[in-house]
């Protein structure tokens, strides 16, 4: 191609474009290219240096948790008939691919309890930013309250989408970690919406029905934040008030992976379905009248609405959502039970035995589900390295987001840890406190 | 392409009739064929105000969403409720049950700005 153009070499070519003065003199101090087995070397001795989650006993929550995750999900979800799917273009003519969303729609519904579900987002923050968007839009106001103890991540992207649009962001009190009815009462005005996270963030089940009626009651809609293995144990967010549901799916068959890639879930009743942002499967049927899918209410999206469209995001997880999809199918609603069951029962008996035998009981008071808070006299930080020694990651420490939690850590205990498991880790935080 | 001879246009395919100083507002069947089979129809509240020039609601048809002007400035005093179970009226008789909205016309003048049916005809002829 440079003889083509007449040009002697690449750097020839540079000279012509770029002009000297702004070229870089030096040489780039890049060192030689590696075969494939040395570069293999490189990394394999970086990855030594790396200690995951998965193959310590961990105990981290705070969004993303250790599920056991079964390889039939990766051995399907890694066919290449799935593996590059991008949401598609001609979508029509990857009914398969359609019909993968449609099911994974249909059972998100189910665990939800509502009537409509999209074909996902990137993850639970994005989704619920989207749900607080959306609430804006159907009710025309521009103020919405957000728990104390919602995701501190979530919370950041939350206010990254509402400050262009000028929603204001009313954070609940601490209190004693769940929302407080009377406060919310006062606090609720003319707000298009009240976020629930279900569990919230310190684990606490919060009081949802009681919530909803204070909301409806001002005219704001209710958006649950919600951990779908809990579904399996607690009233789906549709039974007790919530108008939209979002949640993160990680929990279903995804691996943690540092923070992703994760998928969203967004979830309403049929009132607000021209509303909804993201990609919806519909079953339909074609002109010889046999039964397909295909993409529906499009007249929402950019691309066809441009500024007037409900987001700006018209894609999907597909293949996270797959794999959620293949662990839900693979679980049905007796195994996801055994999970939350499983989570639950650990959490509980560590609860108790760290309060029984080494009297630190859970921070706060109330139900929870599969995690809960512990205040140590040192600080959280201080508390998770000491642990790592004994190979127990456990956290994330509270001081970073929450001033007044300096000495808190999380704890979440899932399905994979052993009583033997619970016990040692009891041991072990019992002697970190009184080492110190 | 139907233009009946009673009614005022804009250039953006509305048409307004006028009676006494209530103005009926749809779209023309011109608009109506160009959009193809209509899902949806977004509409203001009764008391909101319209100005001309400007968005009152908008229409979803199976591949495009678009915008419904309105042909003078008021305040919507009746929107057609059967849209909402039947939006395909808009398709099917868009100069009578097919009818969007109906305004109390804040400002009579602003109607002689409008195009008359044989000028829309003849703009819309030119759309191809």
């Amino acid at each position: 191609m440079l003889a083509a153009i007449g040009v002697a070499d690449i750097q020839e070519l540079v000279n012509l474009i770029i002009p000297k003065k702004y070229q870089f003199e030096r040489p780039l101090e890049i060192p030689d290219g590696l075969s494939e087995f040395e570069l293999n070397g490189e990394f394999n001795l970086l990855s030594q240096w790396n200690e995951p989650a998965t193959e310590m006993l961990c105990f981290l929550g705070g969004g993303a948790y250790d599920h056991y995750i079964p390889n039939a999900i990766s051995n399907l979800a890694g066919r290449s008939e799935f593996a590059t799917a991008y949401t598609p273009y001609q979508a029509e003519v990857s009914q398969g691919t359609l019909q993968t969303i449609y099911e994974f729609q249909s059972m998100i519904c189910r665990l939800t309890g509502m009537e409509v579900a999209n074909a996902s987002h990137y993850d639970g923050a994005s989704a619920l930013a989207e749900a607080v968007l959306l609430a804006a839009r159907k009710t025309k106001r521009n103020k919405v309250v957000i728990p104390y103890g919602l995701n501190p991540n979530y919370l950041a992207v939350v206010k990254t989408y509402c400050k262009p649009l000028g929603i204001e962001i009313v954070q609940l009190q601490a209190g004693n970690g769940k929302i407080d009815l009377a406060e919310l009462e006062t606090v609720i005005g003319t707000a298009c919406a009240v976020v629930v996270q279900q569990p919230n963030f310190f684990g606490l089940i919060e009081d949802g029905v009681a919530v909803s009626a204070i909301a409806h009651q001002a005219g704001a809609l209710v958006i649950a934040s919600v951990y779908p293995i809990s579904l399996a144990l607690l009233k789906p967010p549709g039974e007790w008030g919530a108008d939209i549901v979002t949640g993160e799916g990680q929990s279903l068959g995804i691996p943690m992976s540092l923070g992703g890639p994760y998928v969203g879930l967004f979830a309403c009743n049929k009132d607000l379905v021209r509303l909804m942002p993201g990609r919806l499967v519909a079953r339909a049927k074609d002109s010889n009248n046999n039964d397909g899918f295909c993409l529906t209410l499009q007249t929402r999206e950019q691309h066809i609405r441009r500024e007037k469209a409900t987001s700006n995001i018209c894609t999907n997880q597909a293949l996270v959502a797959l794999q959620a999809l293949i662990y839900m199918s693979l679980l049905g609603p007796v195994g996801l039970q055994r999970v939350a069951l499983n989570s639950y029962r650990g959490a509980h008996y560590l609860a108790k035995k760290l309060k029984d035998d080494y009297g630190i009981a859970p921070h706060f008071g109330g139900e929870f589900f599969n995690e809960f808070v512990i205040k140590l006299p040192m600080t959280g930080i201080e508390a998770q390295t000491a642990l790592l020694e004994d190979e127990f990651f456990v956290g994330p420490p509270l001081g970073r987001w929450f001033p007044d939690m300096e000495n808190c850590l999380l704890v979440a205990v899932t399905e994979k840890r052993s009583l033997e498991q619970l016990d040692a880790l009891a041991e072990s935080i019992g002697k970190v406190v009184t080492e110190k | 392409m139907n233009v009946p001879s009673d009614l005022h246009y804009t250039t953006s395919h509305e048409w307004l009739k006028v009676e006494g100083n209530v103005g009926i507002i749809g779209i023309t069947d011109y608009a109506q064929g160009e959009l193809g089979d209509i899902v949806y129809v977004s509409l203001p509240e009764i008391g909101a105000p319209v100005h001309q020039g400007t968005p009152f609601g908008s229409i979803d048809a199976v591949k495009a969403a678009v915008d419904i002007y309105a042909p003078v400035s008021g305040e919507v005093i009746a929107i057609n409720g059967l849209l909402e179970q039947t939006p395909e009226l808009i398709n099917k008789a868009p100069y009578k049950d097919g009818w969007i909205i109906k305004v109390k016309i804040a400002d009579a003048g602003e109607i002689d700005t409008l195009l008359n049916p044989k000028d829309y005809a003849g703009t819309a002829a030119s759309h191809g």
